[in-house]
């Protein structure tokens, strides 16, 4: 495996570098410290400058009109796009578009038409339904929301929760149990339109991240026709498999952008700053954070590539991705941790991206499986498949 | 917490600007009658918290402005967008003064 960039992989990455130092972070300077949306002119201006250099679309497959980048280069420019205050969640604020509900790929022509084709124009905005009060991590048990069959209908009752973006949205992939007696084999994909009659968004959820909240759903006798199954009826739960771990290989990546922009500046802090006469780039406790930075920057680096490289050459994947989103994920804590440590005072304060990077980096070790999950999936894989 | 303000109305006066906190928050800006005309947050970016914001708002008075509330919350823009969509629920329509500048998505409650 090499893991070397090729010359086209170094010039996207020096491109992309360029773009989110030129464009994204003089922007933040105007922007309040917790913004997750740019204004709409500066959204439409920079969404062109993206489109022009080809980059737009970079999760949507080529025969839709995406980018086309294999995962390995996806990861790397991951790694870039994330280096600014907002980039951990809303990387360069969306404007190298959004692929929305990878699962619509595999739907009907019709619902291609319906759904996926106007949320790839922008024109419709999707939710992904799948954590409920009793749970996420499982979702095979948790699920109770039940959807019974009423003619050519189905009767959807219960709720979910953490649901981001879903009272925004005009359509989500809602998960259902259709069968109580089989477990994994009783769940069932239905694409809900959130203006149907019994749809109901019943809070925000307020998390650590004040930039983006979570919603709570509620679904009152909500007829959805069977034309709006995705897949078939009670193989749901692989629908929701599927994308579980191929998103954890950007996810990721950009905890480390993170992690290498909380690196840069604690060096050129501790470069400049001076105590007691001398930089604090001389003192060894300072130095071994900056240290054990880079440690832990490039092992989650060649684990995230490794595990894209794995996925790329159609391997499986799945306990790489998932080594990959643990060790990132909390090697990106411990990264923006010591950066912020090493900045005092300042630090802490809303003046630098540290206190954000901090909130949200904090939620990347429970959000796309939490850190005990990850390794309860590679122990199943490294022990056999008979450990539940 | 109660997830629509229901903190007594206070006059809109510099004294009682001046004892505001400088902490970062929501705030909603009311008429005489106590309808909500305008709500707004204090971010990162207030000089002095809400006492800024509403130092603001004492001198431009968005649509004759009487009264106000705050609510001192470090989740200010997600609690920023959960005001406006509770009051698009309670309502119908923004609040006046926020008609004119509305969020770029605003998204819908139908909260219980």
């Amino acid at each position: 495996m090499n893991l070397d960039p090729t010359e086209e992989q170094r010039q996207i990455v020096a491109t992309v570098r360029r773009f989110v130092r030129e464009e994204i972070v003089p922007l933040e300077a105007r922007l309040d410290p917790d913004a997750s949306e740019l204004p709409r002119e500066d959204f439409e201006r920079l969404t062109a400058k993206v489109r022009e250099m080809g980059f737009w679309g970079l999760d949507i497959p080529a025969e839709y009109g995406g980018a086309g980048v294999d995962l390995v280069t996806r990861t790397l420019m991951a790694v870039e796009m994330s280096q600014h205050r907002a980039g951990l969640y809303v990387p360069c604020y969306g404007v190298f578009g959004s692929a929305g509900l990878a699962q619509l790929y595999e739907a009907t022509e019709e619902q291609k038409q319906r759904y996926l084709h106007p949320m790839l124009r922008g024109e419709k905005r999707g939710f992904f339904g799948l954590t409920e009060p009793s749970g996420g991590s499982d979702p095979a048990r948790a699920i109770r929301t039940r959807a019974v069959k009423d003619g050519s209908d189905w009767i959807i009752n219960g709720s979910k929760v953490f649901i981001s973006g879903a009272d925004r949205a005009h359509f989500g992939l809602v998960f259902a149990r259709t069968d109580a007696e089989k477990g994994r084999g009783g769940i069932t994909c239905f694409i809900v339109d959130t203006d149907m009659k019994g749809f109901h968004v019943r809070r925000v959820v307020h998390t650590l991240r004040s930039s983006h909240y979570a919603t709570e759903l509620q679904f009152e006798d909500l007829r959805v026709p069977s034309a709006n199954i995705l897949g078939e009826v009670n193989k749901g739960f692989a629908i929701a498999n599927d994308r579980l771990s191929r998103q954890r290989i950007p996810y990721a990546a950009a905890c480390i952008g993170v992690a290498v922009k909380a690196q840069e500046l604690a060096i050129d802090y501790a470069r400049q700053r001076e105590t007691f006469g001398a930089p604090l780039a001389s003192r060894q406790a300072v130095q071994w954070m900056i240290v054990d930075n880079e440690i832990d920057i490039r092992t989650s680096l060649l684990l995230t590539l490794a595990a894209a490289h794995k996925a790329d050459s159609g391997q499986p994947y799945r306990m790489e991705a998932g080594m990959a989103k643990l060790v990132a994920s909390e090697a990106g804590g411990r990264v923006v941790d010591r950066s912020m440590q090493i900045h005092g005072g300042y630090g802490m304060t809303k003046d630098l991206p540290f206190e954000r990077w901090y909130r949200e980096m904090r939620i990347r070790r429970v959000g796309e499986g939490p850190s005990e999950v990850q390794r309860h999936v590679i122990a199943r894989d490294l022990l056999g498949a008979g450990l539940r | 917490m109660a997830i629509r303000m229901d903190k007594p109305w206070v006059e809109l006066t510099a004294e009682a600007v001046k004892t505001l906190p400088g902490q970062l928050g929501v705030y909603q800006l009311a008429d005489a009658g106590g309808r909500v005309i305008y709500i707004g947050f204090a971010g990162g970016r207030s000089l002095f918290g809400l006492r800024s914001e509403l130092e603001r708002a004492l001198r431009e008075r968005p649509a004759g402005a009487v009264r106000f509330r705050t609510e001192v919350n470090q989740q200010y823009t997600s609690r920023y967008q959960e005001l406006l969509m509770l009051h698009v629920a309670d309502h119908g329509t923004l609040p006046v003064a926020n008609a004119a500048d509305p969020p770029v998505r605003l998204g819908r409650l139908s909260p219980l």
